[in-house]
């Protein structure tokens, strides 16, 4: 699974995306980010505040309840401030 | 025409000539250009710089594109998005939009951007004289988009 990170989840984490091999039981993007956040200081930081963190499966919005069943690119992002 | 993310910046009249030329259905233009502001005193803004997903900035722009072309009657419209490092003075972002009549094209014009600053994926970091960091997200943006959300349409 590919990950993407951009903004300030980017710089706590230290990578621009990673890819990881994830057990049977992460099924969701909330579980996602939970298996995350165990992985080490970096990552737990980033994924401190998980309500404030938005997701994107293969470039399309997605809330924490979605299956990552199939995806290809999962980016984590906060959230935007454009325009 | 269509959407552009670009870190050149945009020539307004060039791109409303774009949309309107060789047209006599359109009675209306409207553009937005958004500008980056300095601010004042010691906590201005020196700088700031774009960082956007662009595969997606440019799917999601065309997706909000295409939900403006469905809501308003419109003969055109043109998304312009710049990324990387901006001064104050300079422009941000750029919507144009036309239609038969006034009202369509500043009410889509007003959609576009409520939904391109919640939806389009960037994030603006400032430099500025007291210390940098990355901008937070503006919870009246959020009560702007929602706005336009009719009760029982579903939002993903």
């Amino acid at each position: 699974m590919k990950l993407i990170y951009f903004a300030w989840l980017r710089e706590r984490i230290g990578l621009t995306e990673e890819v990881v091999d994830l057990p049977p039981d992460v099924r969701t993007i909330e579980d996602l980010m939970q298996w995350l956040s165990e992985r080490d200081e970096a990552h737990a930081h980033a994924f401190g505040n998980r309500r404030i963190v938005r997701a994107a499966i293969d470039r399309r919005h997605v809330k924490p309840a979605a299956s990552i069943a199939g995806a290809g690119e999962i980016a984590f992002f906060p959230p935007m401030t454009g325009g | 025409m269509g959407v552009r993310l670009q870190r050149a910046d945009f020539d307004v009249g060039a791109e409303v000539a774009a949309l309107a030329k060789g047209r006599t259905d359109i009675g209306a233009v409207v553009n937005f250009i958004g500008i980056c502001r300095a601010g004042a005193g010691d906590d201005r803004i020196t700088a700031m710089t774009l960082d956007h997903y662009p595969e997606m900035a440019q799917a999601e722009l065309e997706r909000i594109e295409a939900e403006a072309r469905s809501r308003w009657p419109l003969q055109g419209v043109t998304i312009i998005h710049r990324y990387g490092r901006l001064v104050p003075g300079d422009n941000i972002v750029l919507v144009v939009t036309a239609s038969a009549h006034r009202r369509a094209a500043f009410e889509s014009a007003s959609f576009l951007m409520d939904y391109l600053k919640t939806r389009a994926p960037f994030w603006k970091y400032e430099e500025r004289a007291n210390g940098s960091g990355w901008v937070g997200a503006k919870d009246e943006d959020e009560a702007a988009a929602s706005r336009w959300t009719q009760t029982g349409d579903s939002d993903a």
